[in-house]
């Protein structure tokens, strides 16, 4: 006689479940069908953008080490990294219409030069009048389990005792902290403190025309010297720990509020 | 003819008839169903359904050994298994948890069942999904004290382990993905939900309560019930049960959502197997369930973030219970043990360990690593 097993309570009947597969290929068929007949769409052609990254602290560029930088608040720091998720590319159109990339996590890290040209592939080819991203990981895939590619916590992004990603990773020295060190990663998704910001960089009238023929590039500055000032000024003396909750969500007001800018595109 | 011969023949008889509706329904006598694949209606739709991650039978064995393999830590003494232990419903028996090198855990480790239903974990609320709760014991320098890569090196570096995912899950090298759903198999499939209280509300066999009983859970309702609610005895909240005047040593759930109105609240635990859990509470301070008892009686200390439903009218905290209030209630909590749970052998560590087993199969002549 089979054994009971523990917590098996009332066993599901599995006779059920026999009829879902059959039933579930009539539905899709029958929805491939009516799609099919409803809007005969022609051959979308598509073609490649480019989003390359460049890291600056204010006019200077970033280099991880000891450079020093100042923070435009007085004080001065060092780098030695600098990470964060960009997600959910849109593409919008003059009409008010927008292409959004699916599927689309990238990690930037400045640690990977590779990292900061991200390639967005499969673009309806047309013409865009602006971009947007969200800064970190929408809240969805905070929750949803493991993870591949660039949102595997391998990537050291995960943060795991209170779990979500770690949106945006900015760590390195600062002799006005008290410890001589200054860690600050930016996440949370809840509120009150949810650190997750849309960034629309302005193409300034520009346009971008993607096509089988053109792989443009939207060439942005992304400054570091951003995150310290903005609404809330940031100064190492006050704060030099940052793991989500209040102090978080006045760093992430402060990079919304200019740290991404679309410095040329390059029609290509 | 002998006698034992017809005896055996019609066991066997017995044994066919036994397995033949099993056939019919597809799970026939080599398709055992995978532990923890079917659900107690009772809980209602679990967080975390099958169909997120369909159990598997060698999926399973995988997260079960990997549960139990103390490789995995940083010093190969600690795995999940030496402080969730499943005699006491995967809970342990010490106050605070020892990690790698014997450094003490700050909480006592609380018990592993019914995860599927649960939205949260640990005390505070802070690992928000099943499968990537395992990042933080296997990281907490004060429990497994590793990291995801060195985790997954040392995997990738056991031949055995690197067959064994690539026969469930195809790709190498072994990923956190696959280690995560591994060890998700493992964790969903600890169902608890055949206590004598199961077999009493089902009216089945061996679930008839005696007078103590049937009064303790009469107390239980009126007095612990509105926290301790559902068939899975939690409502999933968290609250101050005023152990603490200042929650300095352990804030609880305010370190994880930052809002000063969370200071010393912890989750409301299942009560599943309550009599195997001790010690209790989130810092393992009660080590009896009478002190437990006591505590909600006479011994509350006061604080602003104190769940209303502990002051009384006349400013008195606690829930008043006799001295035969509290055996009543003692009589119903042990109710609550499921001891197929606490026994079942698929959950128990696999024998001989998963080190010794796969070393000794790549031994043979003729196995191939």
């Amino acid at each position: 006689m089979a054994t009971q097993l523990p917590g098996a309570g009332r066993p599901a009947p599995r006779r059920g479940r026999r009829f879902g597969w059959p039933l579930l290929a009539v539905l899709v068929s029958w929805g491939l069908v009516a799609g099919c007949g409803k809007a005969p769409e022609p051959a979308a052609t598509t073609g490649n953008l480019y989003l390359e990254l460049e890291p600056t602290v204010g006019t200077a560029p970033l280099v991880l080490g000891p450079t020093l930088y100042p923070t435009g608040n007085g004080e001065q720091f060092t780098i030695s990294t600098f990470k964060y998720y960009l997600s959910n590319v849109k593409l919008h159109r003059a009409d008010g219409t927008h292409y959004a990339v699916p599927d689309s996590y990238f990690l930037v890290d400045a640690g990977q030069p590779a990292s900061q040209h991200v390639a967005l592939h499969g673009i309806p080819a047309g013409t865009y009048t602006g971009l947007s991203f969200v800064v970190g990981v929408d809240s969805a895939r905070n929750v949803a389990g493991a993870q591949t590619g660039a949102l595997d916590p391998v990537k050291g992004m995960f943060w795991d005792w209170n779990s979500g990603y770690i949106f945006v990773r900015l760590e390195g020295t600062a002799a006005a902290s008290a410890t001589g060190r200054y860690k600050y990663a930016i996440m949370g998704f809840q509120r009150p403190y949810n650190t997750l910001r849309t960034i629309a960089p302005a193409f300034g009238g520009a346009t971008v025309a993607v096509s089988p023929e053109h792989e443009p590039e939207v060439h942005m500055e992304v400054d570091v010297q951003k995150m310290f000032v903005g609404p809330t000024p940031m100064r190492f003396a006050t704060v030099y720990d940052s793991e989500g909750g209040p102090t978080s969500v006045q760093i992430a007001n402060n990079y919304a509020a200019g740290m991404f800018t679309v410095e040329h595109i390059h029609p290509n | 003819m002998s006698w034992l011969r017809v005896g055996l023949l019609a066991c066997f008889g017995v044994l066919v008839l036994n397995l033949l509706p099993a056939w019919r329904t597809g799970l026939g006598p080599t398709r055992q169903p995978v532990p923890g694949a079917q659900l107690p209606r009772q809980f209602g739709q679990p967080v975390y359904a099958p169909a997120q991650n369909p159990p598997e039978r060698r999926a399973f064995e995988l997260g079960r050994q990997l549960f139990y393999d103390a490789r995995l830590s940083a010093d190969g003494t600690v795995s999940c298994g030496s402080c969730h232990q499943q005699a006491r419903a995967f809970a342990s028996p010490e106050r605070l948890s020892q990690g790698v090198g014997g450094r003490p855990g700050l909480r006592n480790a609380p018990a592993l069942q019914n995860l599927r239903w649960r939205r949260t974990f640990f005390a505070d609320g802070g690992p928000k999904h099943l499968e990537t709760l395992p990042l933080a014991p296997l990281t907490n320098p004060r429990e497994m004290g590793t990291t995801l890569p060195a985790v997954l090196a040392k995997l990738n570096a056991d031949s055995a382990y690197a067959r064994q995912f690539a026969a469930v899950y195809g790709q190498r090298p072994i990923s956190s993905y696959q280690l995560l759903r591994a060890l998700a198999q493992f964790t969903a499939a600890l169902t608890s939900a055949s206590s004598r209280y199961d077999y009493h509300v089902r009216r089945a066999a061996g679930g008839r309560f005696t007078a103590p009983e049937r009064r303790g859970q009469a107390l239980f309702r009126a007095k612990c019930g509105s926290c301790h609610a559902t068939e899975l005895f939690t409502d999933g909240s968290f609250r101050n049960n005023g152990l603490n005047r200042r929650f300095g040593q352990d804030s609880g759930r305010v370190v994880v959502t930052f809002l000063p109105t969370d200071r010393g609240r912890f989750a409301v635990p299942s009560l599943r197997n309550v009599a195997r859990t001790a010690p209790y509470m989130h810092d393992g301070r009660f080590g009896t369930l009478a002190q437990v008892l006591a505590h909600y009686d006479h011994g509350m200390v006061a604080s602003p973030t104190l769940d209303p439903i502990f002051r009384g009218p006349n400013g008195r905290l606690g829930i008043p219970l006799t001295a035969a209030e509290q055996r009543a209630l003692l009589a119903f909590l042990a109710t609550l043990t499921d001891e197929a749970f606490c026994r079942a052998p698929e959950f128990a560590a696999p024998r001989p360990s998963p080190g010794g087993k796969v070393r000794a199969a790549v031994r043979q002549p003729g196995i191939a690593p």
